[in-house]
């Protein structure tokens, strides 16, 4: 009985000092981020923040597409097999449309981020930590937190939101395929219902998400990799650790927002 | 006046004390070796030297300002007069090794592009890396990647520079080789050198003086032909290459004995 006590505080204190990390490096990265602004801040962090807009954003386009046209193709025929039933198969738009810009745009393209660019922070500072890259920073008088961490975080709040309007998109171009295959409904009067069926808060609350889920995804990644001990090894547990908290993490705050959004934001 | 100044010098991890109560000075223009076997504390005296970690206690005091209480801005202007080039070199991958070069020129100074790649030029002329700017550190030789790391700790002419074990892992020529551009560096430049290593040959080469730790704590400090004819057991067992803790053949009997009687290989 001891032993199960004492694994629980341990694990409860492990869990508050990695909630406490992420909240230090938060402040930290928000105090350094004005260096990545373009203009104003460091070229070369401008630089380094295109170069992961680049990696974080454009190079995830074709996956995000694919994922969505093929969740709004299911989601369109699951929603159209209960609802014909019902004679409403025309609310497979409404589903598809506002199911996108409120839920699926938004956390599907965090969930493909982060497998993609939440583990790849996480390797790519937990090399740098073995490598001693980091310690070669410090001595340089240089801040890791500025140097790594602001270029993608910045290059993450501007890509993932950027991903989740494409990839409500292509679900929504989905659905109006599969509404043009099932009922020859015309692409042009499939829009003119999109557009009658969402509200723009609809967009803005996807929006608010998808800067969490941003904030997720590069904050667990990096965490991650900052946390590295020992050797190579210990960079392959921290990949998988990062893709693993990350998901967890993006779920568990979709179900806050949508929570907050529902009691909240009324139409 | 000494340019680094260790008192008392106290290091701990997990309670369990790897450096004890360190002294010593390290006086402007000299090199000093710090010399160890594996795991007597030398790559941590390097880190406190260069203000990576902090002492349980002591004081660490380079150019007149404690390092280990000081603000993080006095330890940046430290740090600027600082070279380091670390055992795995730790040359950042992304970049060209004429890039790594620049890095701290760039991050640092203000000097127009031409100017910052003319002096980028001019550090690899004195490693001899002058035709290998363009090349990513992974196309490197490892002996090739060290002078990378030299060249770069070189960067803003600093007053001290730091060697982590210049020559593992390097065959005996291109360890030479090295051992050369130390003294050339310390010749031309009047740089305050400090190198750890464990590589005999390498240490009366290069070192003024010598500092040999034995598990944390300083078993002989002095010049080269101190150490050559210090009588310290410890000395002796590192300079002739005899093992200091042969297996005791009545140990090791009594501990099988032992293990022998116990009752679990008895059932």
């Amino acid at each position: 009985m001891p032993n199960v006590l004492e694994n629980v505080g341990r694990r409860t204190l492990n869990e508050l000092d990695y909630v406490g990390s992420l909240n230090i490096q938060l402040w930290s990265t928000l105090r350094a981020m004005k260096s990545a602004f373009p203009l104003v801040g460091n070229r070369y962090r401008w630089r380094a923040t295109v170069r992961q807009m680049l990696q974080i954003g454009y190079d995830a386009l074709p996956m995000v597409s694919m994922m969505a046209i093929c969740t709004g193709f299911i989601l369109a025929m699951q929603g159209a097999s209960e609802l014909r039933r019902f004679g409403a198969i025309h609310y497979v738009i409404d589903l598809v449309a506002v199911g996108f810009t409120r839920e699926l745009g938004p956390l599907l393209t965090a969930i493909a981020v982060s497998g993609r660019s939440g583990s790849a922070f996480a390797a790519e500072i937990g090399t740098m930590k073995v490598t001693e890259e980091l310690d070669s920073l410090r001595v340089m008088a240089l801040d890791p937190i500025e140097f790594v961490l602001a270029p993608k975080y910045l290059a993450g709040l501007i890509s993932i939101p950027c991903l989740t309007i494409i990839s409500n998109a292509f679900g929504i171009i989905a659905g109006g395929l599969f509404m043009f295959l099932s009922t020859r409904l015309a692409p042009l009067l499939y829009f003119r219902y999109v557009l009658e069926s969402i509200a723009l808060r609809d967009v803005i609350t996807g929006l608010i998400k998808s800067v969490a889920f941003a904030t997720i995804i590069a904050h667990v990644g990096c965490l991650e990799g900052f946390r590295v001990r020992g050797g190579p090894d210990s960079v392959g547990r921290s990949t998988t650790s990062a893709v693993v908290k990350s998901t967890f993490l993006v779920i568990v705050a979709d179900a806050i927002f949508t929570a907050i959004f529902y009691f909240t934001v009324r139409p | 006046m000494p340019i680094i100044s260790i008192r008392d010098l106290v290091v701990e991890y997990d309670g369990r004390r790897v450096l004890d109560g360190l002294n010593l000075d390290v006086e402007p223009g000299e090199a000093m070796v710090l010399l160890g076997g594996s795991g007597s504390g030398k790559s941590t005296l390097l880190r406190q030297i260069i203000g990576l970690e902090r002492p349980k206690s002591g004081n660490v005091i380079v150019k007149g300002i404690d390092i280990t209480r000081c603000s993080p801005s006095e330890l940046k202007k430290v740090r600027h007069s600082i070279g380091v080039a670390f055992q795995s070199a730790a040359l950042f991958n992304s970049l060209s090794v004429k890039d790594n070069v620049a890095l701290p020129l760039r991050e640092h100074t203000k000097l127009a592009p031409s100017i910052i790649d003319l002096m980028v030029w001019m550090k690899l002329a004195v490693v001899g890396l002058a035709d290998f700017g363009k090349l990513l550190p992974q196309e490197l030789s490892g002996g090739m990647k060290k002078r990378g790391a030299v060249a770069r700790a070189l960067a803003l002419d600093p007053e001290i520079l730091v060697l982590d074990e210049p020559s593992a892992g390097l065959d005996p020529i291109v360890a030479a080789e090295l051992d050369e551009l130390i003294l050339l560096l310390k010749e031309a430049f009047h740089m305050t050198i400090i190198v750890v290593t464990h590589e005999m040959p390498s240490a009366f080469r290069i070192a003024d003086r010598i500092a040999m730790l034995h598990q944390g704590t300083f078993s002989s400090v002095g010049t080269k032909e101190e150490i050559k004819a210090s009588q310290d057991p410890r000395v002796r067992h590192f300079l002739d290459r005899t093992p200091e803790d042969l297996a005791n053949a009545t140990a090791v009997a009594a501990h099988f004995e032992k293990y022998l009687h116990t009752p679990e290989i008895n059932q």
